[in-house]
């Protein structure tokens, strides 16, 4: 409701000292009436349901919620399971396996689309049609992009077994049915599906810088790698903190490539938050150290991208 | 004047439609279930059929993404919304979660005019039956500990019914050194864990399961006899084929059909691959007891959890309930689903060998008190605890834990923390 009467009374006061007519009041306010019900449906259904979540974390909630507050136990729970162990518990695993997972995902993917971008930003002929080659994975859930990735990993099925067949005998390639090997799989078909989309960010930032500056330089006697070291990298770093925020909230929700690239990996082995999260509160009953799972990827994932966001956005208001 | 007249036509209007929605759904009931597949879709029509007989429709609840645990979620959010499906199907503990929160209808009344009392097994009871009050419809009883055996490759390499599990070692080595992959097996935790749940009946006998997987007597569960258990697990692991982890049940189960491998431990519920394939009991492929567990089921079912509905929809739902616990239903449905039915007096000759195998250890087991439940099936003890269970074995088989003293001691706290 606040969302409507503020403007009104503003709108009242400027009133006072000059009058307003009604298309010109209606003008200021239709912005803020279009887009009311997009923000009460985030305030609700996103922060509203953050707070819910946290709330349940602190009760003993098991298959249903319960809203009898008891304490921390969920996050002691949680607690006991942080550090390395013998054999290593389901939650210690998922949290190796974000940060393995996320720092090659992100970096392979930021590497691989500035390159392709780069090599596709020297005029080549044909562009229009590899562009979309490389940008179509992104088309494609993650679903099908773990499934057709399963298919071709399985020694059983795809490329171990079509490379025996050819007569490569000796070819070995088994990581995802390898329990320390399981996650690389998962970094593979992730960058196989984004690094196209990066690609295309990249390019886009790419075919945006001046070409007078390009021109100056070579002018000056840079060289090729001279020239993409020391300008235009660092021209592209807008770009470079777009894709680290869109890859890094695809790492950290990322759930279904593993259950339909691993199932889980033998022994749960492949396992992220995300599924350790859903596995407690849907599968084991177990909502509140659910609840307490997603508060920890909530925390983990504001303390990487609000410290970032902050210096970006505060370099940006210099 | 004109506007009140459309606020009357607009509210007669407004009640005929509410009439007739209500009317709809006092003549049909709401099932959510997820048996959406050739022969279990086809096995539940019977049960539509019966219904349609008696004037009541049919309509199903729309779940997203088709499995069980989809389906659950949808249920979990239309019960904390309010509105509750005539029936859903349910599996063990989640039946009593939710007779917990109050949720669940009452089918004594039907219960006591069809005599369920004296026909379904005492085991079953404990799921279905809440407070004293008649609250779930069991369709049929699965049971865990069987072994399916392609037949050609037995009679290559010449074996015969194993009756211990050393007897068992041995058929395996004979394949082994026949070179088919001895055990087809799924690396997947919940059947790591339903094998496993074999092997603890076997090395320890029925009382001994009873204690550690349904009681969770932790003077059992940790004692020499459940490290033995593990040792055997750790036996078996020897002849899988490399390939195995990940492996969904039913091509592990077609391993089998197609004689790449000798025999799978699973659940009842791989014969209906084997007939989907068109084989035939004793000719194609041969059915036995896990070895030494012959006389005891360890058994988990599929049940109608029946809710809470509004009186005028109660009809319907008793309707639903008889006819599913009816001789009819219960013969037609397992035939083809591969179990066995949920009440004792059901005649078998529409089973096959197999089934009238299962028919049979079911009513003497529940006679002689030898009826389990599954602990990697959730009729053992709570999700919390069978999934902490499951998460001990699949990191014992994956090499995660890596000797049985280990396993145990991890077992043992696994539990009591879930507990």
């Amino acid at each position: 409701m606040t969302i409507t009467t503020l403007p009104d009374r503003v709108a009242a006061q400027a009133g006072a000292t000059r009058p307003v007519s009604l298309r010109e009041r209606l003008q200021d306010l239709l912005p803020k009436i279009v887009l009311a019900p997009s923000f009460v449906a985030v305030i609700v259904f996103v922060y509203g349901f953050i707070l819910w979540t946290v709330y349940l974390s602190f009760t003993n909630s098991k298959t249903f919620p319960n809203y009898n507050l008891t304490g921390t136990r969920a996050y002691e729970r949680l607690w006991g399971w942080t550090f390395e162990s013998d054999p290593p518990s389901s939650w210690y695993t998922s949290i190796t396996n974000l940060g393995t997972f996320g720092v090659l995902y992100i970096g392979l993917c930021m590497a691989l689309g500035l390159l392709l971008a780069i090599l596709l930003d020297q005029k080549i002929r044909g562009e229009g049609i590899l562009r979309p080659i490389y940008l179509y994975p992104m088309a494609l859930s993650f679903i099908v992009t773990g499934v057709a990735w399963k298919w071709f990993l399985d020694p059983g099925l795809g490329l171990e077994k079509t490379l025996h067949a050819w007569g490569w005998e000796s070819f070995h390639f088994d990581w995802i049915k390898n329990k320390d090997r399981v996650i690389y799989t998962v970094v593979i078909a992730g960058v196989w599906q984004a690094s196209g989309f990066v690609m295309a960010m990249f390019l886009a930032g790419l075919r945006g810088i001046d070409s007078e500056i390009m021109k100056a330089a070579q002018i000056d006697g840079a060289t090729t790698v001279q020239l993409y070291r020391r300008i235009v990298i660092p021209m592209l770093r807008p770009i470079f903190l777009s894709a680290f925020i869109v890859l890094a909230h695809m790492a950290i929700k990322s759930y279904d490539l593993v259950v339909a690239l691993t199932s889980g990996g033998p022994g749960g082995s492949a396992w992220l938050p995300s599924n350790f999260m859903y596995e407690y509160t849907f599968k084991r009953n177990e909502m509140a150290v659910g609840s307490a799972s997603a508060v920890i990827m909530l925390m983990t994932i504001s303390a990487i991208i609000v410290p970032y966001l902050y210096s970006e956005l505060r370099e940006k208001g210099r | 004047m004109k506007s009140i007249v459309k606020v009357f036509a607009g509210a007669l209007l407004a009640s005929t439609v509410m009439t007739g929605a209500s009317l709809a759904q006092t003549k049909e009931v709401q099932m959510l279930h997820w048996w959406t597949s050739g022969g279990e879709a086809a096995a539940l029509n019977v049960l539509k059929q019966d219904l349609a007989k008696e004037g009541y429709g049919w309509k199903d609840v729309p779940v997203a993404g088709g499995g069980g645990d989809a389906a659950m979620t949808a249920l979990k959010a239309m019960v904390a919304a309010g509105n509750y499906p005539t029936a859903s199907q349910m599996l063990g503990y989640t039946v009593l979660d939710y007779a917990e929160a109050g949720v669940m209808g009452d089918l004594t009344e039907t219960a006591k005019k069809e005599g369920w009392d004296k026909v379904v097994p005492a085991p079953l009871q404990k799921f279905s039956v809440y407070k004293g009050k008649w609250v779930a419809a069991p369709v049929n009883v699965h049971s865990v500990n069987w072994l399916w055996i392609n037949k050609a490759v037995m009679d290559k390499i010449g074996g015969t019914e194993p009756k211990t599990f050393d007897d068992f070692v041995a058929l395996l080595d004979k394949a082994k050194k026949a070179g088919v992959i001895p055990l087809a097996l799924g690396g997947q935790s919940w059947q790591e864990a339903t094998m496993f749940d074999s092997i603890v009946l076997s090395t320890g006998g029925a009382d001994f399961y009873k204690k550690a997987f349904n009681d969770l007597d932790e003077a059992s569960l940790k004692s020499d006899t459940m490290k033995k258990a593990f040792d055997n697990l750790g036996k078996l692991k020897a002849y899988v084929d490399p390939n195995y982890s990940g492996r969904d049940w039913n091509l592990a189960t077609a391993m089998v059909i197609k004689g790449d491998a000798l025999v799978q431990v699973m659940g009842d519920w791989a014969k209906g691959e084997f007939v989907a394939a068109k084989k035939a009991p004793g000719t194609d492929f041969l059915c036995y007891r896990f070895p030494g567990t012959d006389g005891t089921v360890i058994y988990n079912s599929d049940m109608f959890g029946m809710f809470n509905v509004p009186a005028d929809r109660r009809a319907a739902q008793a309707a639903l309930a008889t006819a599913t616990l009816s001789k009819s239903f219960q013969s037609a449905f397992n035939v083809v689903k591969g179990s066995v039915p949920a009440r004792t007096d059901v005649p078998d000759t529409a089973f096959d060998a197999c089934g009238k195998k299962g028919i049979a250890d079911l009513k003497s087991a529940s006679e002689k008190n030898t009826l389990f439940g599954s602990l990697a099936q959730g009729y053992g003890a709570p999700p919390a605890v069978a999934n902490a269970y499951k998460d001990v074995v699949t990191k014992f088989v994956h090499d995660q834990i890596k000797t049985s003293d280990e396993a145990v001691k991890q077992l043992v706290k696994a539990i009591a923390d879930a507990k």
